[in-house]
């Protein structure tokens, strides 16, 4: 490539860096401008201003949502890891015509938006008396992720694990337990990773489900817990920014931390896919 | 000698018998996740068709089966073709730009080029953004008082602009929130699917003669096909559900005017009590859904294989 042509696409690279980062720039200007300061919100303040912090957290009673929030996604997010890779073994080592049919619905099911059914749902939630407890949400988000799970893990089985080396555990004599635990499930490691990352996001972020079933304050999510707090501050954006960030901020750090595998999981799930 | 090796055939042959008997008795290893997903997936689906043909409000015990009615209503609604045709934007407009955005990012960022890592990174960022909260950062940036747009459109001289309130501009803003989310996940399937793809081919054509158009139209494009086929199922299936954006940025108004079918579904049930109601708008999307993804992966996957 010539350096010149290099070099506009690089600027151009830039460029397109900065419109994509807009957004979050309106939200720190917000977050951290006084709510008294009515200067542009291009502007970044020459000050800044924690007191939006200190007293979003404490009005939208973010304690409480980061508690709940943490609680669903680890919960949902294992029972994933366990039951999911557990689904996709037999469903990608023993090729009969049940396992192909079982298969296909999970895949089928991977396009039924939760919320079409969402009245039925609810009903039986409530008739279950789940209704307002942790449980009920992690296992609707752990069911609703899960035909993705064994989809990523059955692809992975299929591709990567010899099949001799279950063969030669089995003639030593292990079991189907000790063989999928002891031997199977630590190879998955790199697709567990990536299962583990896109389902925390997915359940962290889970709006639909949260309104529905966490009517009760105090088992608020994060998101039912923002959308309240921004109901009640339409008038004072700069405090709905604030808790914004602040519940955004975890899931940034780990995304910047874990980068590599966010991307390469999530193009490998895709193209094997 | 053939005695013996008989006998290790049989043995061998015995063995494998077992292996193969113990590998069909792994059926017990799916039982739970197809439990949770029968109990809460295609359990909930089939009761709301049963539920579509009655007028239940949502609460009390009774409901009386009123047949087709709550269809016969659902297609002389006006209201359904708003939130169809919205639904339909969402999912269509959303996929297009997602499709076209995202490639040129990658073909971009596919080069050897500055800056590729930072542009990557913040062009992927959104997407562990909560759609919620994202849908409110874009408030603070439309909002027609104290918003970030009208800053300018003021400096500019202009009357400061309602474009969240205003019901024919808020459904393409909608469009173009959900896809600033999500066309990362565009771009890096695009560039897993650009990465596979050999440099002989390139170097072919380079020999040949082909111009740098002709190149990507005969060697990138068809190659690509793969990423495009996924890049449209998942961006469709995403658009046509959307549903916390829509939620965060306009609440579905000015009146119904940027309303999806799962917002509506959702003030259907809980705002109306109007269940039997809703449960049939479930029904039409779950249907529209299937019916759209599968059209689209029919199609795409044809042309991969012509390509």
């Amino acid at each position: 490539m010539k350096t010149t042509t290099k070099w506009v696409l690089s600027i151009l690279a830039l460029i397109i860096s900065l419109i994509h980062f807009v957004p979050f720039y309106i939200l720190m200007t917000t977050a951290f401008k006084d709510r008294t300061d009515f200067s542009s919100r291009w502007l970044f303040p020459d000050y800044l201003s924690f007191a939006n912090f200190f007293d979003a957290w404490e009005r939208a009673n973010l304690t409480n949502a980061f508690m709940n929030s943490i609680i669903i996604t680890v919960g949902a997010a294992l029972l994933l890891i366990f039951f999911g890779s557990m689904a996709a073994y037999p469903l990608a080592r023993v090729k009969s015509r049940v396992n192909q049919f079982i298969f296909g619905l999970f895949v089928a099911i991977m396009v039924i938006p939760p919320l079409a059914a969402l009245v039925p749902l609810y009903n039986l939630v409530v008739q279950m008396g789940l209704i307002n407890t942790h449980a009920i949400a992690i296992l609707n988000n752990f069911a609703s992720f899960l035909p993705l799970t064994i989809f990523l893990y059955a692809g992975f089985i299929k591709s990567t694990i010899p099949k001799e080396l279950e063969e030669a555990a089995r003639i030593d004599g292990a079991g189907t337990v000790t063989l999928f635990f002891r031997i199977v499930f630590p190879l998955l490691k790199p697709i567990t990773a990536t299962i583990l990352i896109i389902s925390s996001v997915y359940i962290w972020n889970d709006y639909q489900f949260a309104i529905f079933f966490l009517q009760d304050s105090s088992v608020h999510t994060l998101t039912v817990t923002l959308s309240n707090f921004f109901g009640e501050n339409q008038n004072n954006l700069n405090l709905v920014a604030a808790a914004a960030l602040m519940a955004s901020l975890p899931m940034i750090i780990v995304f910047l931390f874990l980068q590599k595998h966010f991307v390469s999981g999530l193009s490998s799930g895709a193209v094997k896919g | 000698m053939s005695e013996l090796i008989d006998k290790q055939k049989a043995t061998i042959s015995k063995k494998r018998r077992k292996i193969s008997k113990e590998e069909s008795s792994l059926w017990w290893m799916y039982i739970p996740a197809l439990t949770a997903v029968s109990l809460f997936i295609i359990y909930p689906f089939l009761n709301g068709i049963q539920i579509s043909f009655t007028d239940w409000n949502g609460f009390s015990q009774e409901s009386n089966w009123v047949g087709l009615d709550q269809y016969k209503r659902l297609f002389s609604d006006p209201l359904t073709w708003l939130v169809v045709r919205n639904t339909l934007l969402y999912g269509v407009g959303s996929t297009f730009l997602q499709l076209t955005v995202g490639l040129v990012y990658a073909l971009l960022l596919n080069r050897s080029i500055k800056f590729k890592a930072l542009t990557r990174t913040i062009i992927y960022l959104p997407v562990i953004i909560s759609p919620l909260i994202m849908g409110y950062i874009w408030v603070f940036f439309f909002a027609y008082q104290g918003g970030a747009l009208n800053d300018i459109v003021m400096w500019l001289g202009f009357d400061p602009i309602n474009a969240l309130g205003n019901p024919s501009v808020n459904p393409w803003i909608i469009v173009l929130v959900n896809t600033y989310q999500f066309v990362g996940i565009s771009m890096i399937i695009y560039l897993a699917g650009l990465q596979g793809i050999s440099k002989d081919y390139y170097e072919a054509a380079d020999i040949d003669g082909a111009s740098a158009f002709q190149q990507f139209k005969k060697i990138t494009l068809p190659l690509l096909m793969p990423s495009i086929t996924i890049n449209v199922v998942l961006n469709l299936i995403g658009g046509l559900k959307l549903f916390d954006v829509i939620v965060s940025l306009t609440g579905g108004g000015p009146g119904n005017a940027s309303q999806s079918m799962s917002t509506f579904m959702y003030t259907l049930y809980f705002r109306r009590e109007d269940a039997g109601y809703a449960a049939t708008q479930g029904v039409l999307m779950t249907f529209m859904i299937l019916a759209i993804s599968l059209v689209a992966l029919v199609y795409f996957k044809r042309k991969e294989v012509e390509a």
